[in-house]
């Protein structure tokens, strides 16, 4: 018997389709939020509060259920099984990424902000060129985390006959009862993704606690 | 330059400034001293509107300050040096000399750099314009902090405690480079322990306690006769 099934290669493609739509979705969330709840203005860390709430404390399998079954009632229409994913997987990650994001601004000393609007930046610039950068080099390996947690949970679909990987392995699996060799190679395709961004995260963090080298300035000194 | 008209600062129950009045000249060196938890931090903070104040107006240039254009006040007339010096770690010396002139005054990267180099030399460390702040000492640090708050060419610099933060063997460098920033028409407010510099370059010498103006006065008058108990007595704590 063939050792990957061909039904792995669509399969694959739709999980890695979600995943990086999902993160994209998820980042943009959470930077977002991540930013609203750490302003000055309580409705606004309200909002953000509720939304990380929410969707950290609920199932995800409930969340991606609800979106197949209750939003074609709520949009009058049906939804691909990919926007499902993008937006299950995304919503759910954005909540944690808000998260990281905000010790991420927290994190950065009250110092940098005096200093960036002692020099005349507005608030976004401020974020934009002083906090945002610092902040993004501390965040980098739990980012990298939920980067690889994402991966993993897009096989919720499977559930709602998604098409994406965990569904095919299930499907063909349970077609033939070979169970093992359905799910051992569906599994090493899912550590082929995370594994190296899980090396990636180590390595970001060994490089965000180094003291960095002094630039070769040409031409200036 | 500055006025500051019944200016009162709260944090909840907390009174830290009371009613304080004062005018700053332009050009002038103002020294605030005082005891810790007089209130003089938050009074030099209250100039740039880091600190918005509980009651009265601050005016620079006879331009009312607000939290609305306090950014705009900031990229006009002043610049801040703090005692945590409080550099970009993530940039080197000279893009945190030129971020604010290239992203804020639109200065052309060239002519920016140029400018930083001329103030680099100036504080005595152009060979560190490559240098992340994590790779110079604290000394280094406040003189790459001081060029930053030259290169954007305010009129008013004000200075936080400037050496507070510093081992004794570096306080001399930073000293150094404000003294020779005092012989130019900049507006220097400088709220600072540092006696010796207070004499040398001051104008006028402010003591504040308790969120009061105590006493105010030339460096002369304050160093041979306060007349105010209190300043007398702090004075004869750190005067030796």
């Amino acid at each position: 018997m063939e050792v990957l099934p061909e039904e792995y290669i669509p399969g694959f493609i739709m999980t890695l389709k979600v995943a990086l739509a999902g993160l994209l979705l998820a980042l943009a969330l959470g930077v977002i939020f991540g930013m609203l709840s750490t302003v000055k203005v309580k409705v606004l860390n309200v909002i953000a509060r509720i939304y990380v709430e929410f969707f950290q404390n609920t199932p995800l399998v409930v969340q991606v259920f609800f979106y197949y079954n209750c939003l074609p009632f709520v949009i009058g229409g049906r939804v691909p099984k990919f926007i499902i994913g993008v937006i299950g997987v995304g919503i759910y990650h954005g909540a944690y990424i808000s998260e990281v994001i905000r010790t991420g601004i927290e994190a950065v000393p009250r110092g940098q902000f005096d200093a960036a609007y002692s020099q005349g930046f507005t608030y976004i610039q401020t974020m934009r060129y002083i906090i945002l950068p610092q902040t993004l080099k501390m965040i980098m390996p739990p980012l990298a985390n939920q980067a690889l947690n994402l991966v993993k949970n897009t096989s919720v679909l499977a559930m709602i006959a998604g098409m994406d990987l965990m569904y095919h392995a299930d499907s063909w699996g349970s077609d033939l009862g070979y169970f093992v060799q359905a799910y051992l190679p569906c599994a090493l395709l899912y550590f082929v993704i995370c594994f190296p961004i899980a090396k990636l995260s180590r390595y970001l963090e060994i490089r965000a606690k180094r003291t960095p080298v002094p630039k070769k300035m040409k031409g200036v000194a | 330059m500055i006025k500051v008209e019944n200016l009162k600062k709260n944090y909840g129950s907390l009174e830290v400034l009371k009613n304080i009045n004062l005018t700053v000249e332009e050009g002038e060196k103002l020294v605030i001293i005082g005891p810790s938890g007089s209130g003089k931090s938050t009074l030099i903070r209250c100039m740039n509107y880091l600190e918005e104040p509980t009651a009265g107006e601050v005016y620079i240039n006879d331009q009312l300050m607000t939290k609305k254009n306090r950014g705009e006040m900031a990229r006009k007339y002043s610049s801040m040096v703090f005692q945590q010096f409080n550099l970009y770690p993530h940039m080197t010396v000279l893009q945190n000399l030129t971020l604010a002139p290239i992203k804020l005054q639109k200065v052309p990267k060239k002519e920016a750099e140029a400018t930083a180099m001329k103030y680099l030399e100036r504080v005595g460390l152009a060979d560190k314009a490559g240098a992340y702040p994590q790779n110079l000492s604290g000394g280094q640090q406040q003189r790459v902090a001081i060029a930053r708050a030259l290169c954007t060419k305010q009129k008013l610099i004000l200075f936080d405690e400037p050496t507070s933060a510093l081992d004794p063997e570096m306080v001399q460098e930073v000293l150094d480079v404000m003294v020779g920033l005092s012989k130019e028409n900049i507006t220097m407010v400088c709220v600072t322990h540092e006696m010796g510099f207070a004499r040398q370059v001051a104008d006028r010498v402010i003591f504040m306690d308790g969120g009061y103006i105590v006493e105010e006065g030339t460096p002369e008058h304050f160093f041979t006769n306060p007349e105010n108990e209190r300043t007398k007595a702090f004075l004869s704590k750190i005067l030796h």
